[in-house]
């Protein structure tokens, strides 16, 4: 008898129905196909998925909520058919993880930055290395030099048409400077061909 | 010495995905291990008329078998069935999952019928009841009617002889004190 | 004249003697200062890839004249299918995909020989080594394991045919696209690699390594959104995306290539962070390569996977283990020895960058840790479970939803110093904008949080973009400004774009599925559809069954719909081909399910799917973004000009 109510129910198709439908399909986007390779029960054409969808849909109709029917669900097929796993202590690293490692990461960055702060204000150029790094700007062959003279050309450049105003500008030139006299700087302890190269040429 | 932190998080990986690549990410466990076998109550598949349940065995250790007549694999397990039940260690009993009668009977009298008897599960609901995903699957059940295993995909002799059957003598043995 | 399955053979055998030449002497060469050897480098690199390149024509012309001798045409193949599937079927299987992967590599080996003018020729033939390395380790795996011109004997009639889900354009363009993506990262990982092999990472380093970043990350960004395209309109469910293993593989390279982007933006104008650049590059290809394995061992379940063999699985791990292990442990090596380069603020526009770069990074850490679990904690034991959209949806907004907000600060931010009260004075306009329309635009439909929160985000970057643009157009004339700016706009313009789509279509789309017979008629959304009736037609080497849907809206009939359920001939596989109509707001989407009784009867899956092309024309603009980027004449003047310096100030 109940049978019967319930298929007359389907058969004649209330406007109600597709509320019911949508409500079938949306859950049914949380479980996995078994027979299928990784697709949901509302999207798998088996068998098996129609079949849970029957059962969905039956079970909606006698007045389940959505967490009973995902219950009777896992009772059957273990957790792997849910596709939202449970909150539970072996999912806390799943479920925690991210958070816990966007706050870690922010944490280290803010760290991080605060412990450079003493450099900011010390960074300014004695005469001495100023006219170092013009020598070496103006007059070494080494390809990485010429990346700096292409940045040093970019301040310039930059300046002129104001998109950086005269405070940056020094700042940013000072900066240049400083970071290639550290690079060249830093360069003369191992030996390579071109280091061989540029401490002949100076 | 922070630097080498990349290099431990990466050996751990590869150590996981080494471990992964000696399981089958197709193999389900089933959670009805150690719980009771659904009940049912369905048209036997010689007589409609009659019908069966397991509520009948309570006291017996039996298997509960599913096939079908559309069933590839199911013949891949039918010699082994045959030979379990002629050793009469075991009962077998069988569901005949989302099947047609004629053709479920038909199969029978040509492969030979290795079951006590089988139940029709037409729509499948009891299929669903016992979380079968995929025929044949075969359960084992004790005397309290607690589902004790569950063999997913056709029978092996090597499960028959190294699980299945252990556990049958056992549970036979528990109940004889 | 020997076969072409022989030729291919004997090419793969040549370009694995190049590979191991490419990959050992130029690195020795210069680590001893033989210039002989360094000189080795180009050349190798480049016969490489011309062997390699051989190979795969080889492979190609034995699939297009239906050479049914050798094993991969046969398993794949078919006389009955098009020439332009027959071509793409090259790539179809393990095998091949791993020579088109081979191919990709090769080439990259060869532009980075020729387009290096500006590097000293030491880093060159460090960086052409790692490649070839790495060229080394696939084309053993071939040679050894996947070697796609086995023979077989006696030589069929046929072929199998090629997997029908397979028959389709995407087919022909989603693979190389994404290959020439996620196989593009190895050159940034290979000078990231060299550099601390040679322990220097210089100004150089830092400008040389982003453009090579940013073409591998368009093309990964077009091979990604196609992929998504193609599975929209070919898995027949309308979905766009599924946090499915092998998307997650292509998606994780891809967070990290965008943070690795706008890094050596910071390391390259501060010579900063240059310890994280150099392990996001390791960590963009090391996940390429991790994603590699995860299609191919069978460790995970997919819609994508390959033929599973855990033999391969193991050789791909072992490799895994060399070129990743390795790189760590020089890593952990050498990454102390590079300087910090020039300070600045706790607020900056350097610290907007790099926060969306942990913001970026721990997206892909979610990603990667969400795909993996399931193997985690079946590995200890603890039973199986499934880890899909719902998880990966929620923990992916909530992460970058920050991100996407930081994206309006970052480009308004002064350099090395900016003030939270002046960009909050400047942004304020901009962000009362936003709340509001986020609020109020979408009671225009039906009120719903996640919609109000992606248009937030979506307005919130515009508007932001547009202040920007009017802010130095006060200063500057539109001329002058680098394309490098009009690259990050745009880029960015797409970003919003793709926010939108995806808002919208999450929150408004409908769908109906049912049973009709001829002559019914349903409604979704505001447009009724009609199904006439049945047909059946023949394709090249299918049957199919096509239904007529006529769409009515406003009473009005605007489009006739045809989709079709096909049955290929040989291999007997059904296919569901949907009907898709485009517009820009909107795309009705019919799909034939099953038969459903008498009279014609059939189930139909009608979806309406408002502004989802959003989503991909969004990437497409990300992508423009990336050229514009990339043909910034920073990129193009020749080194070495002498520029006057002017006195210091």
């Amino acid at each position: 008898m109940r049978s019967l109510l319930l298929f007359l129910v389907l058969l004649s198709n209330p406007s109600g129905d597709s509320d019911l439908e949508h409500r079938v399909m949306t859950l049914s986007q949380q479980f996995r196909c078994l027979v299928c390779q990784n697709e949901t029960i509302a999207d798998s054409h088996a068998d098996l998925a129609a079949d849970l969808r029957q059962q969905i849909r039956e079970q909606m109709i006698a007045g389940r909520t959505d967490a009973e029917i995902t219950t009777f669900l896992s009772d059957r097929y273990g957790d792997f058919v849910l596709y939202r796993p449970r909150v539970s202590p072996r999912t806390y690293a799943l479920w925690f993880g991210p958070f816990a490692m966007l706050a870690a990461g922010l944490f280290a960055l803010y760290l991080f930055l605060k412990s450079r702060l003493w450099t900011l204000n010390r960074r300014t150029l004695s005469a001495d290395e100023n006219r170092k790094a013009d020598a070496i700007l103006q007059f070494s062959s080494n390809p990485n030099v010429a990346v700096y003279r292409d940045q040093f050309a970019e301040i310039e450049s930059d300046f002129r048409i104001g998109v950086i105003v005269q405070e940056e500008y020094e700042r940013d030139r000072v900066d240049l400077k400083r970071r290639l006299l550290e690079e060249e700087i830093s360069k003369q302890a191992p030996k390579t061909p071109e280091r061989l190269l540029n401490n002949s040429r100076g | 010495m922070k630097f080498a932190v990349p290099l431990v998080l990466f050996a751990a990986l590869a150590g996981l995905l080494a471990a992964g690549l000696r399981r089958d990410p197709h193999l389900v466990p089933s959670p009805l291990i150690d719980k009771p076998a659904p009940a049912f109550h369905l048209a036997r598949l010689d007589e409609p008329s009659r019908a069966f349940s397991p509520q009948e065995l309570l006291g017996k250790v039996w298997l509960l078998n599913t096939w079908a007549s559309w069933c590839v694999s199911c013949r891949q397990e039918h010699p082994l069935l045959m030979a379990l039940s002629k050793a009469e260690v075991v009962p077998i009993y069988g569901l005949n999952y989302k099947d047609n009668r004629a053709d479920a009977l038909e199969w029978l009298s040509q492969m030979g019928n290795p079951y006590v008897l089988n139940v029709q599960d037409i729509n499948g609901r009891v299929g669903i009841d016992y979380g079968v995903y995929g025929v044949p699957e075969t359960y084992l059940i004790d005397k309290a009617g607690v589902i004790r295993y569950k063999q997913i995909g056709p029978l092996t002799l090597e499960s028959l002889e190294k699980t299945i059957l252990p556990i049958v003598g056992n549970l036979n043995d528990e109940l004889a004190k | 004249m020997p076969s072409p399955a022989t030729i291919g053979q004997f090419a793969l055998i040549a370009a694995l003697l190049l590979a191991s030449l490419q990959a050992t002497l130029p690195i020795l060469g210069a680590a001893r200062g033989k210039s002989s050897w360094i000189a080795l480098a180009k050349p190798a690199g480049q016969w490489q890839f011309i062997a390699v390149a051989l190979a795969f024509c080889c492979l190609a012309y034995c699939f297009v004249t239906n050479d049914f001798s050798v094993l991969n045409v046969a398993s794949n193949s078919n006389s009955q299918l098009p020439l332009n599937y027959r071509f793409a079927a090259t790539w179809g299987s393990h095998e091949g995909s791993l020579l088109l992967w081979t191919l990709m590599l090769a080439f990259w080996t060869a532009a980075v020989s020729i387009f290096s003018r500006h590097l000293p020729e030491t880093t060159i033939a460090r960086v052409l080594g790692v490649m070839g390395f790495i060229s080394v380790g696939f084309l053993l795996f071939m040679l050894t394991t996947s070697n796609p011109f086995t023979r077989l004997i006696p030589v069929p009639l046929d072929g199998r045919d090629l997997n029908p889900l397979l028959q389709d354009p995407g087919m022909v363009v989603h693979p190389p696209m994404l290959y020439m993506g996620y196989v593009g990262f190895s050159v940034a990982f290979a000078f990231a690699v060299a550099a601390l092999i040679s322990g220097r990472l210089d100004a150089a380093w830092a400008k040389w390594s982003r453009p090579w970043t940013l073409v591998a990350w368009t093309f990964l960004t077009c091979g990604i959104a196609m992929g998504s395209y193609w599975s929209y309109y070919v898995q027949g469910w309308g979905g766009w995306w599924f946090w499915d293993p092998v998307e997650n593989a292509s998606f994780m390279p891809w967070l990290v290539g965008t943070a690795l982007i706008h890094s050596l933006a910071v390391t390259e104008k501060r010579g900063a962070f240059k310890s994280w650049t150099v392990l996001l590059a390791i960590a963009a290809f090391s996940l390429s390569l991790i994603g590699t394995f995860l299609v191919r061992s069978g460790v995970l379940t997919s819609v994508h996977a390959f033929a599973t063999d855990p033999r391969r699985g193991l050789f791909i791990l072992g490799f895994l283990g060399i070129v990743i292990g390795g790189s760590l442990v020089l890593y952990a090596w050498r990454a102390k020895q590079v300087g910090l380069g020039s300070p600045f603020d706790v607020v900056s526009r350097e610290s907007f960058l790099l926060s969306n770069n942990v913001l970026l990074a721990v997206a892909a850490a979610s990603v990667l840790l969400g795909t993996m679990y399931p193997l985690v904690i079946d590995a200890l034991d603890l039973g199986k479970l499934s880890v899909g959209p719902p998880y990966f949806n929620t923990v992916f907004v909530a992460v970058m939803a920050p991100a996407m907000f930081l994206l309006g600060i970052g480009p308004i931010a002064r350099w090395k110093k900016a003030s939270i009260p002046e960009l909050a004075r400047r942004l304020r306009w901009a962000f009362a904008a936003s709340v509001i329309a986020a609020i109020v635009i979408p009671f225009y439909v039906e009120w719903k949080p996640l919609v109000s929160l992606g248009l937030l985000l979506a307005i919130w970057i515009t508007a932001t973009m547009v202040l920007s643009l009017s802010d130095k157009l006060k200063t500057v004339n539109l001329k002058s400004l680098p394309r490098g700016y009009y690259g990050m706009q745009v880029a960015h313009l797409g970003v919003a774009v793709v926010i939108v789509g995806i808002a919208v279509v999450t929150g408004y789309e409908s769908e109906k599925d049912l049973r009709m017979e001829p002559g019914d008629s349903v409604s979704v959304g505001s447009y009724d559809f009609q199904f006439k009736g049945l047909d059946l037609v023949s394709g090249p080497n299918y049957e199919a069954i096509r239904a007529e849907m006529n769409v009515f809206h406003n009473g009005a009939i605007i489009v006739r719909m045809h989709p079709e359920k096909r049955i290929y001939n040989v291999s007997g596989n059904a296919l569901t081909n949907a009907a898709i109509d485009t517009s820009v707001f909107r795309d009705l989407y019919v799909a034939l399910g099953e038969p459903a009784g008498e009279n014609d009867g059939w189930s139909f899956r009608i979806q309406y799917k408002p502004f989802v092309d959003w989503i991909w024309a969004g990437a497409f603009l990300m992508a423009i973004g990336g050229v514009l980027a990339l043909t910034d004449k920073r990129y193009v003047t020749p080194a070495n000009k002498k520029i006057r310096i002017p006195e210091a100030a």
